[in-house]
């Protein structure tokens, strides 16, 4: 497979990665050969396989529905880039 | 004084022989003379050592117990350590100091451990070799043009130097195995769910899995008492009884069948690891093991199936970083996607990026089932394969890696020759299975790994397999002269 630049430049918003032109050069080479590699998975006979999402098919554990962290926004809070007044501060989204 | 291994430093300190705070002095005085050479650590954490040393010697004087009390330890940088910078070898993290420990951490505390410092890795555990830590390459320290491996290469490093008597790993694709035979260390990855990940950094979450690092089995499973066990904080977490990993170390090995599997031993092993591999198998037959020719018939998709999972999942927990709660902010963000695309292009490097972006394409609309979904069923048809071969066999041996150690840089250039160096450690984490690598032969100097993979839950097998090998043979002692 062979992903072009502009393609590269999609992947990249999606994953909120900001790329330059030359960047997007040099991933799309390299994205290409990984994907080349992984086209190995098409010779596999998987009919009727189901999937395998955990190693040992465990089922998700549930737990009471009772309150156990304590309250550590402080703590939290201490190693942001930007807070003031309790609240994270982002540039601004509403107009 | 003479380096002792883990094991022996524990009952050195249980007999007073050696107090803590010498030890965990003899440890920092080396790291401090011989580490800017091979660069294994980030951080040291001299104060804090010390303080628990002093602890720890006020407990042994009360005559407590505990399984590492006063010992020195390192800890993987991907180990959250509350008030200690926790960076996961990544920009993005250059300047985080976790507000919490890791499971795995508060139990070795808790087990009377002194942790050393924190050891460099790949950037958020993604590489092989070492190199893509933002703090600069491990350097291997039997040969430091040579690569540590990957991505546990600060840990196997200085184990490998003697700068710790034993570290922690996480091995998602043989993180922990590959370094450890690169480095000539004994390394443990656990069944998948049998160390918490709690407050270990996330990359692939069905994959990643704790484990120790040491000179010996025998150390490993001193290691690995203290950091097993059920834990509530992970979802995953496997709620089975506690072992004791030391306690099978002795059984003889009389009748035990090891599979040989012949995809392990096809085209593109080096000839000279194949030999190495081969004495090693002689020493555990004159045991009285018993090899077993088996398949793995779809090894050769195990690593094409890997590099659609992990990056799916990496994309998906990296996703966390968003330069609002922690980690890297740009600076004069635009506007909030400028706030995300920025940060993250600044604080990631290039491999990560790499992962990110193949993982965003795999889960992306049109493209899940073609992808995503079809590496999941080949991952059952992996796991097939081993529940067949564990029908047949106790455990199953070959090379961990594919060839000796390489240069620094040789790989660089090329993503896919950089993955095909963990060929035959990653269909374990595929499946979940434990796997170890020992030391088990040299060429010329460089060391060359023996992996053993077992059944689920069956660690205390490995250890045991491991620990019989290293009463016959010296390879685990060995030390790379320059830290001598």
């Amino acid at each position: 497979m062979s992903l072009t630049s502009e393609e590269v430049r999609r992947i990249a918003q999606l994953a909120r990665l900001a790329v330059d032109d030359r960047e997007a050069e040099g991933f799309a080479a390299a994205l290409s050969d990984i994907f080349d590699f992984v086209e190995a998975l098409d010779g596999a006979d998987i009919e009727g396989v189901a999937p395998m999402a955990h190693p040992l098919d465990a089922e998700q554990r549930l737990r009471p529905d009772q309150v156990t962290e304590p309250d550590q926004r402080d703590l939290f809070q201490g190693i942001a880039p930007a807070v003031e007044g309790g609240v994270y501060l982002v540039p601004r989204v509403i107009e | 004084m003479t380096l002792d291994t883990l094991t022996g430093w524990a009952r050195r300190l249980q007999a007073r022989e050696i107090s803590s705070r010498e030890l965990t002095e003899l440890y920092l005085g080396r790291i401090e003379r011989l580490d800017s050479g091979i660069n294994s650590f980030v951080t040291v954490t001299r104060d804090e050592a010390l303080a628990a040393a002093d602890a720890a010697d006020q407990r042994l004087a009360k005559g407590e117990r505990a399984p590492l009390l006063g010992l020195p330890v390192a800890q993987k940088d991907i180990f959250c350590t509350r008030g200690v910078r926790t960076s996961c070898g990544s920009r993005m993290l250059d300047s985080f100091v976790a507000p919490y420990d890791a499971s795995v951490v508060e139990r070795m505390n808790a087990a009377g451990a002194v942790m050393l410092g924190k050891t460099n890795m790949d950037e958020f555990a993604m590489g092989s070799s070492n190199e893509t830590s933002h703090y600069g390459p491990v350097r291997n320290p039997w040969d430091p043009e040579r690569v540590p491996g990957g991505s546990s290469g600060g840990s196997a490093a200085a184990v490998a130097a003697r700068l710790a008597p034993a570290a922690t790993g996480t091995d998602t694709g043989g993180s922990i195995r590959q370094p450890a035979a690169f480095c000539g260390v004994t390394g443990l990855k656990p069944t998948y769910g049998r160390v918490s990940r709690y407050g270990m950094i996330a990359f692939a979450s069905s994959l990643d899995q704790g484990g120790p690092m040491a000179a010996s089995a025998e150390d490993c499973a001193l290691m690995l008492n203290a950091m097993a066990g059920f834990d509530p904080r992970d979802s995953t977490s496997l709620q089975r009884p506690d072992e004791d990993f030391t306690a099978g170390l002795d059984r003889d090995l009389k009748g035990l069948r090891i599979g040989l599997p012949r995809e392990y031993f096809g085209d593109g092993l080096h000839p000279e690891v194949r030999r190495a591999v081969q004495d090693a198998l002689a020493v555990l037959r004159e045991r009285g093991a018993e090899p077993v020719e088996i398949s793995l018939p779809n090894s050769g998709l195990s690593v094409p199936a890997y590099y659609v999972v992990a990056p799916a999942e990496c994309s998906s927990n990296l996703a966390r970083y968003d330069g609002v709660r922690y980690g890297h902010r740009c600076s004069d963000p635009r506007d909030l996607m400028d706030l995300y695309t920025r940060s993250r292009a600044e604080g990631f490097g290039a491999e990560v990026k790499r992962r990110i972006m193949i993982g965003t394409y795999v889960l992306s609309a049109g493209y899940y089932d073609a992808y995503y979904l079809k590496a999941q069923k080949v991952r059952r048809l992996i796991a097939e394969d081993f529940r067949r071969a564990f029908g047949e066999v106790d455990v199953i041996a070959g090379p961990t890696s594919p060839e000796l150690p390489f240069r620094l840089g040789e790989k660089s250039a090329d993503p896919v020759s950089m993955y095909l160096s963990d060929i035959y450690t990653i269909a374990a984490n595929l499946a979940g299975l434990p796997g170890l690598s020992m030391p088990a032969g040299t060429v010329g100097s460089l060391p060359v790994g023996l992996q053993l993979i077992g059944n689920y839950f069956d660690e205390a097998r490995l250890l045991n397999v491991a620990h019989q090998f290293q009463q016959e043979t010296g390879w685990h002692q060995r030390m790379p002269a320059a830290f001598a």
